[in-house]
């Protein structure tokens, strides 16, 4: 059991800048704690993406590199190939890796690239207000579908760690959420997964992380973690969607 | 006994430690606030706490650290 509560050394101190319960935060704070569990400090380099996230140079206390919107998955390629000894990450929203930066995400993953992807999927574009996303749910109001997506007229919702987990490239593909402390605690344990496969150099590792977005649905912070339970995994269900390790064993 | 510390003007009154204290000992102040204008988590009877960090987990903005 751990004792009591302390700031993981590999946060910063510059403040969030998110809105009031916006779960960027715990999604920040897990994948630090985990960086430092693995003794990652002075060692690994994250990449940040466009979207809310868009300062999280500022927040991870390692070395960061701001890509252009979804170009993350290439950048941290690059980073990767080139500082092999390194661990190397990228932090998405929905709109970055899976809209614009699809295709770098599709192809880092099918090339198996030993990276580690936090991907933020809060069903919406939360920096530019509120527009519909990839992710967005069949119903879900955005200022893009102000009746609701419609399937027809708006296309569907994409499952990306699904979608993923087909490809021989991948090593562990999971979806965590952040409603409660058990799933909190579970989501960190899925991302302590994601960076272990890259230091066993098993290639691409992505975990789907279902986040709040209290601003852009119009809910508080509380209601918010209530929708992702109830109404976000009915279309993007938690689990374990791909993991070699265990095919392996 | 746990002591808990808030580091109070990193607090956005979001509420997220309220719900997660299975004691139920956290709310938000309706007095007291911070440069930014929130209304800051507080505690109410400190001896109650078990330390059990669920309301430190659960803050996005990191302002609560406990010691036990
Ligand atoms: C090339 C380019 N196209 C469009 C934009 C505008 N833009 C900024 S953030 C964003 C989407 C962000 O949504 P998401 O990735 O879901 O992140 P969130 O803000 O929800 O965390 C867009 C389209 C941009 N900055 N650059
Ligand atoms: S707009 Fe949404 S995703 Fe962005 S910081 Fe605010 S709540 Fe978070
Ligand atoms: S440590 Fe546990 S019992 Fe104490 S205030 Fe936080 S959530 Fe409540
Ligand atoms: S979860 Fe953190 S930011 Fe939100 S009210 Fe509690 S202490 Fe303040």
């Amino acid at each position: 059991m751990a004792k009591g509560f302390k700031k993981t050394k590999m946060l910063t101190d510059t403040p969030f800048h998110y809105c009031p319960g916006c779960t960027h935060g715990i999604a920040h704070r897990l994948t630090a704690e985990v960086l430092e569990e693995i003794g990652a400090e002075g060692n690994c380099v994250g990449v940040a993406p466009v979207g809310c996230a868009v300062f999280a140079y500022n927040y991870f206390n390692c070395d960061m590199q701001e890509a252009a919107h979804g170009r993350a998955p290439a950048v941290a390629t690059g980073i990767k190939r080139v500082h092999p000894d390194k661990i190397v990450f990228s932090y998405q929203g929905d709109g970055d890796l899976a809209s614009i930066g699809m295709a770098e995400t599709v192809h880092a993953a099918a090339r198996g690239e030993n990276i580690t992807v936090i991907f933020i999927n809060n069903s919406i574009y939360g920096m530019t207000g509120g527009q519909m996303a990839p992710t967005t749910l069949e119903g879900q109001k955005a200022t893009t579908c102000q009746a609701g997506r419609i399937p027809e007229l708006n296309g569907n919702p994409v499952n990306v760690a699904e979608m993923l987990a087909q490809l021989k490239g991948p090593s562990y593909i999971a979806r965590v959420g952040l409603f409660d402390l058990k799933h909190v605690m579970e989501a960190k344990r899925a991302i302590r997964k994601a960076f272990d496969m890259q230091i066993n150099k098993k290639g691409f590792a992505m975990v789907e992380i279902l986040s709040t977005c209290p601003t852009n649905w119009g809910l508080n912070p509380i209601d918010a973690l209530e929708w992702s339970k109830n109404e976000a995994t009915k279309t993007f269900p938690l689990g374990v969607f791909k993991d070699i390790t265990k095919e392996e064993e | 006994m746990a002591k808990l510390s808030f580091n109070k003007p990193l607090c956005k009154g979001c509420g997220l430690c309220v719900t997660a204290c299975p004691k139920k000992l956290l709310s938000l102040s309706k007095t007291e606030s911070n440069a930014n204008g929130y209304f800051v988590a507080v505690i109410e009877n400190e001896e109650a706490c078990i330390g059990c960090a669920a309301c430190a987990t659960m803050c996005p903005d990191c302002v609560i650290e406990v010691e036990r």
